[in-house]
């Protein structure tokens, strides 16, 4: 293969968020030749942007937690459309995954006895989130890097994956460019794990980053993998609404965990008015109780702003929606209120918070500790993703598997904050020691160099353009702009058909995108590659969208708000079709185990 | 929208100079939103890095009408627009192209670094004991973003180019956190004399004044690491009696 360098590795990971750098880990630790391959810097993954926590049954604070209530509140958090084997398996290993990265270096805020301290979150019955402060994503993405470099694991900063490439059924490498040469590489890998994160570009309000093209999601998508449940996109309830400029970005859940509460322009905490059936005898119906709960009183009840992420973001944007919203469009979230509660507030909101603090002191001029903050939903996960079996994380595509946000299975309908940070460690564990296995079990792949070529053309055509032709940078605004409005976090038959329509339209367009320049460090060229990933998984999501007609999770439809029971048995599953169209199928939900079902009637009583 | 000039590095290592585009920003907007406004309208081609835009990964340092900075956190409105903005990259580094600058030489610096070697554990099932109090000294050094402001800016790299004999601040931070981490054994203190060059620093502190989490990179982590090396090599009263 002319021109293009080659790499050859047992485990190739692609992508060092969490989970791409657990995985590396742990093939480099089962001893077998690994490289990994990230789009940006290492240590700059989105994984960064983790601030509150990652969920583990450790009952540091409250011994009556164990694995058995975090599986069940997981799944109920998913509505029962989880892979209950992946919930029952990320409750019993989180502990496990957490304590090792003591050893690695991640230092986590203590508990008066000196263990790792706790905190509440949504949807979590116990104070389960092992925390620093509120950058425990930047503390746990440096805690990987920092032990990992030490294992001897080739690193390929800033390359971007552009296919998958195959040995009959087998995966058995990837075609990727630099891009500060826009030099072609070719690894060639007996196993591939994909850990590439979200889709969170393919709208444009979002707390992810020009790297979130669901580019993991696309490559297994056209490598023949199925992708489940698409239809899942988490819209975080808080994001900042202003400035403009900074819409989108990430307000922890951590205020609310340390007693932030949400109020409309008329001052009323609206949270009140809507508690769910399944959460009622769980929630707190009064300020007084909920205070209690935050601050560690077991007799107290949740306060209804710790409800799950799902609901809470709906009933902000049902609150924006009545023009009850706040001067900027969103609602307010208030951390200074505690003041009456607390004679230290504001050093309590400063230690507890400090990149909240932080962060709209520089990005608003607003100092949380004296005034509420402005804010509103914001696209940022993706439940949906690979369909992967649940112990190994191997994909239906033999040595091709997939961990973390790029993966599915695990959150079901809806994730609960903090079970992303410890999915990306338990399966980035599995998914590395079983592509380590696999590669050990199974003989040597070829490369098949006229795919190379195939992949190496298709891959410059954007610039041969020479810049006649459309700007790449307005066809991914347009289709960000679409997926907002029209399969956002309230969707409807119509303007999803339409989307349909948008999307195929943008792909005509797509063809003849033709940025300036030549190879060298080219974000114009790079967008312009990025919009074939982002045009597939904004079908996908659409299309899932638009079967599943019942709101559930995070998918909300205004033409079929109820539940239907006949799909809470239905996972959506959408896989290419032999002349590349996209498929839909319903696949029945696997009948869970029946210990795990007897957890979850148990907890349900509890 | 009010208007304002940018001035932009446009170039590689074979050359370049600095290209003016007039522009219009929103209120609130930061300097990474009109780069990336100039790059969706004016030049496709404009190479800068960036991620979280909020502050937490360091990715889009460069220097700001002269000063490093963090784009994605400083505001429009902290700038005095009747003048053109001058955006250039960080110039410590190798120019890769317009505002990317090759970093490589910090991540060759950290593998040098000898990892935690963390104490036998203290509980059965495998955990450590660990006080508040003790692990903030270290937590304060976590919060590094790795920006690499603090290198930018460091004479020692910068004017004197001792790249290949100082590791710069912010690896002596990163040294500071692993000596300071309650659970570590390792000893450092030779390689922060010889091999990481602590001796070079003569504690200007710009590295604290750059830093955008605020670390107290001199006081808190230089100063006590370089209390360590002249405890144990420069002792006066050891070199006396042999101690």
């Amino acid at each position: 293969m002319p021109g293009i360098e080659t790499y050859e590795y047992d485990v190739l990971v692609v992508g060092a968020g969490g989970a791409g750098l657990r995985a590396a880990i742990e093939a480099s630790n089962a001893g077998v030749k690994v490289g990994v391959v990230c789009k940006s810097l290492l240590g700059k993954a989105h994984t960064v942007m983790a601030e509150g926590g990652m969920a583990a049954a450790m009952a540091n604070v409250d011994e009556r937690d164990n694995w058995r209530v975090h599986f069940a509140d997981t799944m109920r958090g998913g509505q029962y459309l989880n892979n209950w084997r992946m919930a029952e398996l990320h409750a019993k290993e989180a502990p496990s995954r957490v304590k090792e990265m003591e050893a690695w270096g991640a230092l986590f805020d203590r508990t008066p006895d000196g263990r790792i301290l706790q905190r509440n979150f949504g949807g979590h019955r116990y104070p389960r989130l092992a925390h620093v402060g509120d950058r425990t994503g930047l503390e746990l993405i440096r805690t990987l890097q920092d032990h990992g470099i030490h294992l001897g694991m080739d690193v390929h900063m800033e390359h971007t994956v552009v296919e998958l490439l195959m040995d009959g059924e087998r995966v058995a490498g990837a075609f990727a460019y630099d891009r500060e040469l826009g030099r072609f590489k070719a690894f060639r890998a007996k196993a591939v794990v994909l850990a590439t994160g979200g889709i969170g570009r393919s709208f444009r309000v979002t707390s992810n980053s020009w790297e979130y093209t669901g580019d993991g999601h696309s490559l297994a998508y056209r490598a023949g993998a199925v992708l489940k449940d698409m239809e899942f996109v988490q819209f975080h309830p808080t994001g900042m609404v202003w400035p403009h400029s900074v819409a989108g970005i990430l307000v922890t859940e951590g205020v609310r965990g340390e007693g932030g509460i949400l109020k409309n322009a008329e001052g009323r905490r609206f949270m009140f008015d809507d508690i769910p059936d399944l959460y009622k005898h769980q929630t707190a119906d009064n300020a007084d109780e909920g205070w209690r709960y935050v601050r560690g009183d077991r007799q107290a009840r949740r306060p209804p702003e710790l409800l799950t992420r799902d609901h809470v973001a709906r009933c902000i944007n049902r609150e924006i929606k009545a023009g009850r919203g706040s001067e900027h469009g969103g609602v307010y979230l208030d951390i200074a209120w505690i003041k009456e509660k607390l004679p230290n507030a504001e050093e309590h909101i400063k230690r507890k918070l400090p990149s909240m603090y932080h962060q709209f002191e520089k990005l608003a001029g607003i100092d949380i500790t004296k005034e509420p903050m402005e804010v509103g939903p914001t696209t940022h996960y993706v439940m949906g993703g690979v369909e992967v079996d649940g112990d190994s994380q191997m994909s239906s595509v033999p040595g091709l598997f997939a961990a973390g946000e790029c993966a599915s299975g695990l959150h079901g309908a809806n994730r609960l904050g903090g079970n992303s940070l410890s999915d990306l460690l338990v399966f980035g564990k599995r998914a590395g020691e079983h592509a380590a296995a696999f590669a050990r079990e199974h003989g040597a792949v070829s490369l098949d160099a006229d795919a190379v070529a195939r992949v190496e053309r298709m891959t410059l055509e954007p610039l041969e353009r020479n810049g006649k032709g459309e700007n790449p940078y307005a066809i991914q605004h347009e289709l960000q702009e679409m997926m907002q409005s029209h399969v956002g976090i309230v969707r409807h038959h119509g303007e999803m058909e339409d989307a349909l329509e948008g999307i195929a339209h943008l792909r005509e367009r797509a063809i003849h995108a033709a940025p300036p320049g030549n190879r060298e460090y080219n974000p114009g060229w790079h967008t312009a590659l990025d919009l074939r990933n982002l045009l597939t998984i904004s079908e996908a999501i659409t299309r899932s969208a638009l079967s599943r007609e019942e709101s559930r999770g995070a998918h909300a439809r205004e033409d079929f708000p109820e539940k239907s029971a006949e799909l809470g048995k239905i996972n959506t599953a959408i896989r290419r079709g032999p002349d590349g169209e996209m498929l839909l199928e319903k696949h029945a939900v696997k009948p869970i185990r029946e210990d795990l079902q007897a957890i979850i009637d148990e907890q349900q009583q509890a | 929208m009010p208007d304002a000039t940018f001035r932009i590095w446009r170039g590689d290592a074979s050359g370049g100079a600095l290209q003016e585009y007039p522009t219009f920003y929103e209120n609130g907007m930061v300097v990474l939103d009109v780069i990336h406004k100039i790059q969706a309208e004016q030049a496709q081609d404009l190479a800068c890095r960036w991620n979280c835009k909020a502050g937490k990964c360091g990715s889009c340092s460069a220097e700001i009408n002269g000063k490093p900075k963090l784009m994605c956190m400083t505001r429009m409105s902290d700038l005095d627009v009747s003048q053109p903005v001058t955006v250039q990259p960080m110039q410590t580094f190798p120019l890769l192209r317009d505002l990317v600058t090759n970093v490589e030489w910090n991540y060759r610096v950290k593998q040098e670094i000898k990892k935690l070697e963390p104490r036998k554990p203290d509980a059965p099932d495998g955990t450590w004991r660990m006080q508040q109090a003790d692990v903030e000294r270290a937590q304060e050094f976590r919060k590094c973003i790795e920006c690499y402001l603090c290198q930018d800016v460091c004479h020692v790299l910068r004017e004197h180019h001792k790249h290949n004999e100082f590791a710069g601040p912010r690896f002596l931070i990163h040294i500071a956190q692993l000596e300071m981490n309650p659970l570590d054994v390792a000893d450092r203190v030779p390689d922060l004399k010889d091999r990481h060059g602590l001796g070079y620093c003569n504690i200007t502190k710009c590295c604290t004044k750059v830093c955008p989490e605020e670390i107290t990179i001199t006081d808190n982590a230089i100063i006590p690491l370089k209390e360590r090396v002249v405890d144990r090599f420069y002792d006066p009263l050891k070199k006396l009696f042999g101690g």
